[in-house]
């Protein structure tokens, strides 16, 4: 028998980086908010604590930070033939839990995506012509333009307080930042992070080759901080356990540092952990939500929370597999093109070169999430479709994150994997080595999408989410594209040895190696309520009080890692959700 | 002396004896007042958690020829690897308690696909290492904890290869063999390996220092200290 729990007026599902963020803005507005995460509490003190938190085998390898596939997770494919396959074991892609989210134990690398971004589609068939696309290409524009959204972005990074070099203020570029960045309103909150040799190494090559590096932007503190919730950071220790980890020195941007601590002292907000929603209630006439349904893990039982609104923040894959759940709005079917929930699922291309310096010493243990410079000069608005073949961009960035030796031991081709031979090889090459990673767009396609699988069920006997998903050849011109430009740099640093991890013609999507949590569309923004589950400001265009947050929005994915751009949305459409939604609760378009 | 079937040569031991020293010698120069730590089970003393005795022997075997002992650098042997994987499998891991297993399994699937098999790790132990030890006697005449080092490292080949064509509920056998030997090589020494930090100590990985600001802007130069581990063992 399900317990009724009493109203609130906004019920958030999942209390990560989205959920803080919605959290204290509705708070912020008088509103009874309740946020409900599945996964466990923590906090820096004691849960990230030092020396605890950095253990490689717990965090690093058995990834105790991660939602256990156990207890969620989706089956994969690579073809509309194929059969979907349970993720068993993590591997490509690692799903957060617990307070904070993922936003605990990400990198940090923070971006605003490049202007050509938001209205691509329009961008490509202007500047180059429908027929650069190819046939199964789904890709569109953002319904919200990128002066729209710039003071939220903005936001979002004095928020999360974000260190690094502009490049582009109001149309003035400045000498040192990325000078193909969009124009922002101000510069970073913080200066940019002092990087480790093999950025700068990097850094000198790519300025030496007509490049313009500029520093990596990333919510890692650089100095001491207070943002507008009077929220502390301290400056980063370079600890070399970012990434998998959370952070033990208030440094690391998350949740946490950044919002939590001050929502939680709000009188109108309420958390309650172990609480995972099963699903969204619709209203008898379909058009309104009336709250959700979730399993109390405490009590073993199934609890309905109403609420007045309802805001999803539970991750990309997890917004979707509500959505598909609850039977809000069109699945989408890629043999007749129809419906919306679940279509334009994509991710990211990644590829690079790991550079051996016999003599030199990189001391790879120093670093963090976000190290090292970057260049964009084969960012997405620097590329000419037409001529290249394909459709897309990368960043690239030499920065090393961490030495931990269990799961980063890079060796030259030809290193035996096991016996004399490998001993010696980790003896002569650990910290003698550096890598350049390009980090490549994804865009969307007909045969790549989301569903519900016909087969396995979770826990609750829900059935599980379905990924439909390979790697597009346009993708793959784009990234040996990318190895092709490369190489040359590589080579003008004149190491020992190198060697390239670029994927090639005919390759599978892998889900073993770890690539990225980059996950993204499946409930995409739009203008047309036939290509889009949401409109412009996140809202539902089935149910007007439901709005969705996080990378799941995005209609094709950018070149950039998602969060500066899922914050920066979180902003805009909780603006818009306080001034225009809640004096007149209705669709807002 | 004869080696021993089934354990390290005596060679090895005694290396392995004496790295320790080495390390209690270190420790007690540079910290006379901290207690020299007791010196731990010899591991043909050890009684494991969940390994049999023949699957101990193929495990101590197995791992003192995928990370030797001569050479340069300590082997799997010295640094207590076997215990680390004994106390895995015995554990969360061994039991896959982490990862969704229900079926309707698919084990031949491309391995692209990841862990497909219905078999958890600690049974995979349990029944490849008798099919292997089978495949060993018909191929070399002896099981592979009796042969030579060099026929085993053959074997063990075979085994990454396939060229035995294990059936595909066990074809993880070998990459997870290896995979728990090198986590036990490098983990915190708390989890039973890398004993005396000596993996860490052999590449120049500081451990859980974790704190480097005025490490960062020191290009090029070799950072100078020894590892620390999580429960305070200094290098
Ligand atoms: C290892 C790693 C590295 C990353 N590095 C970067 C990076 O460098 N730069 C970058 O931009 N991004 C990075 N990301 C991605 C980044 O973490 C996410 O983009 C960001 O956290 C998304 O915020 P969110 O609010 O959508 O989801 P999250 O922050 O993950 O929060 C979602 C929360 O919802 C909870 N939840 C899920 N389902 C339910 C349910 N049914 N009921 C109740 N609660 C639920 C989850 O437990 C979780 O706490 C990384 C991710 C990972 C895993
Ligand atoms: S590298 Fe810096 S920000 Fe990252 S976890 Fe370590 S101290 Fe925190």
């Amino acid at each position: 028998m399900a317990r009724t729990e009493k109203k609130k007026d906004v019920v958030l599902v999942g209390f990560g980086w989205t959920g803080a963020i919605m959290g204290i803005e509705l708070a912020n507005e008088g509103l009874e908010v309740l946020a409900l995460e599945r996964g466990h509490d923590q906090a820096t003190v004691p849960d990230f604590q030092y020396p605890e938190m950095i253990d490689e085998l717990k965090y690093g390898i058995r990834y105790g930070m991660m939602e256990k596939p156990a207890n969620t997770t989706v089956t994969i494919r690579r073809s509309l033939d194929e059969t979907a396959l349970p993720y068993r074991s993590l591997g490509t892609f690692l799903l957060g839990t617990g307070v904070g989210g993922a936003g605990t134990h990400w990198n940090g690398l923070n971006w605003r995506p490049m202007q050509s971004e938001y209205h691509l589609k329009s961008y490509v068939t202007e500047k180059f012509g429908a027929g650069v696309m190819t046939e199964d290409m789904t890709i569109q524009n953002y319904p919200v333009t990128y002066d729209e959204l710039e003071p939220f972005f903005d936001r979002f990074e004095k928020v999360a307080g974000i260190s690094g070099q502009a490049g582009n203020v109001k149309g003035k570029i400045v000498e040192g930042g990325n000078p193909f960045e969009a124009p922002r309103s101000d510069d970073y909150p913080m200066p940019a992070m002092p990087s480790t040799w093999d950025g700068v190494k990097f850094r000198d090559a790519a300025k030496a080759a007509g490049y313009h590096p500029f520093p990596s932007p990333g919510g890692i503190a650089s100095k001491d901080y207070v943002n507008e919730y009077n929220m502390q950071m301290g400056p980063c220790n370079h600890c070399g356990f970012c990434e998998r980890y959370g952070c033990y020195n208030y440094s690391k941007s998350s949740p946490q540092t950044a919002i939590i601590d001050a929502l939680k002292r709000k009188k109108n907000f309420e958390y309650r952990v172990n609480s995972e929603v099963l699903r969204v209630e619709k209203a008898a006439d379909g058009k309104t939500v009336t709250g959700v349904t979730y399993f109390d893990h405490k009590t073993g039982e199934e609890v309905f929370q109403p609420a007045d609104l309802v805001i999803l923040t539970a991750f990309a894959l997890n917004n979707v597999h509500l959505m598909l759940v609850s039977g809000i709005g069109q699945p989408y079917d890629p043999v007749t093109n129809e419906g919306v929930v679940g279509r334009n699922y994509a991710y990211q291309i990644t590829g690079g070169y790991t550079l051996f310096f016999k003599d030199e010493n990189f001391n790879p243990f120093i670093g963090t999430g976000a190290n090292g410079f970057c260049i964009d000069d084969f960012g997405i608005d620097n590329i000419d479709f037409a001529k290249e073949g394909f459709i897309g961009g990368a960043y690239w960035r030499a920065g090393q994150t961490n030495g931990q030796p269990g799961h980063t031991m890079a060796l030259p081709a030809g290193t035996p994997s096991w016996g004399a031979g490998w001993k010696k090889g980790i003896g002569e090459w650990y910290g003698h080595s550096m890598n350049i990673g390009a980090h490549g767009s994804v865009m969307s396609y007909r045969g790549h999408y989301l569903d519900l699988d016909p087969t396995y069920k979770d826990r609750h006997g829900r059935p599980m989410m379905r990924m439909t998903y390979n790697w597009h050849p346009n993708e793959i011109r784009q990234t040996q594209f990318m190895k092709s430009k490369m190489e040359p740099l590589a080579k003008s640093m004149n190491p020992t040895t190198l060697q390239e991890g670029f994927k090639k013609e005919g390759a599978m999507f892998d889900v073993r190696p770890y690539q990225t949590t980059h996950n993204t569309g499946g409930t995409v923004t739009g203008s047309d309520p036939k290509t889009s589950v949401l409109n412009r400001y996140l809202q539902s265009w089935d149910c007007h009080n439901l709005f969705v947050m996080g990378a799941n929005v995005f209609p094709q994915n950018t070149q950039y890692n998602p969060t500066g751009m899922v914050g920066g949305l979180a902003y805009w459409a909780v603006h818009h959700i306080r001034k225009d939604y809640l004096p007149n609760p209705r669709p807002l378009v | 002396m004869r080696d021993l079937p089934g354990l390290p040569s005596r060679r090895t031991f005694l290396k392995a004896s004496a790295a320790s020293a080495a390390v209690a010698g270190v420790a007690a120069v540079s910290m006379p007042a901290e207690a020299a730590a007791p010196a731990p089970t010899p591991l043909t003393e050890y009684k494991p958690d969940c390994l049999k005795p023949t699957e101990w022997a193929f495990v101590m075997a197995a791992v003192a020829r995928l990370i030797p002992s001569d050479g340069d650098g300590p082997g799997a042997i010295e640094t207590r690897v076997p215990v680390f994987i004994d106390k895995q499998l015995a554990g969360d891991f061994g039991k896959a308690s982490d990862w969704y297993m229900v079926g309707p399994y698919e084990p031949a699937a491309s391995p692209l696909r990841g862990w497909q098999t219905p078999l958890n790790p600690l049974e995979i132990y349990q029944q490849a290492i008798p099919v292997f030890d089978d495949w060993c006697k018909a191929t070399h005449g002896k099981i592979f904890a009796e042969l030579d080092a060099a026929t085993q490292d053959k074997a063990l080949t075979s085994l990454q290869k396939d060229e035995m064509k294990i059936k595909p509920e066990l074809r993880e056998f070998f990459g997870i063999l290896l995979a728990n030997t090198k986590e036990g090589y490098f983990a915190d020494p708390m989890y039973g390996g890398n004993h005396g930090m000596a993996a860490w100590k052999y590449i120049g990985f500081p451990g859980a220092r974790g704190s480097y600001k005025e490490w960062v802007g020191k290009h090029n130069v070799k950072y100078p200290l020894g590892p620390v581990s999580i429960s305070g063992e200094r290098g």
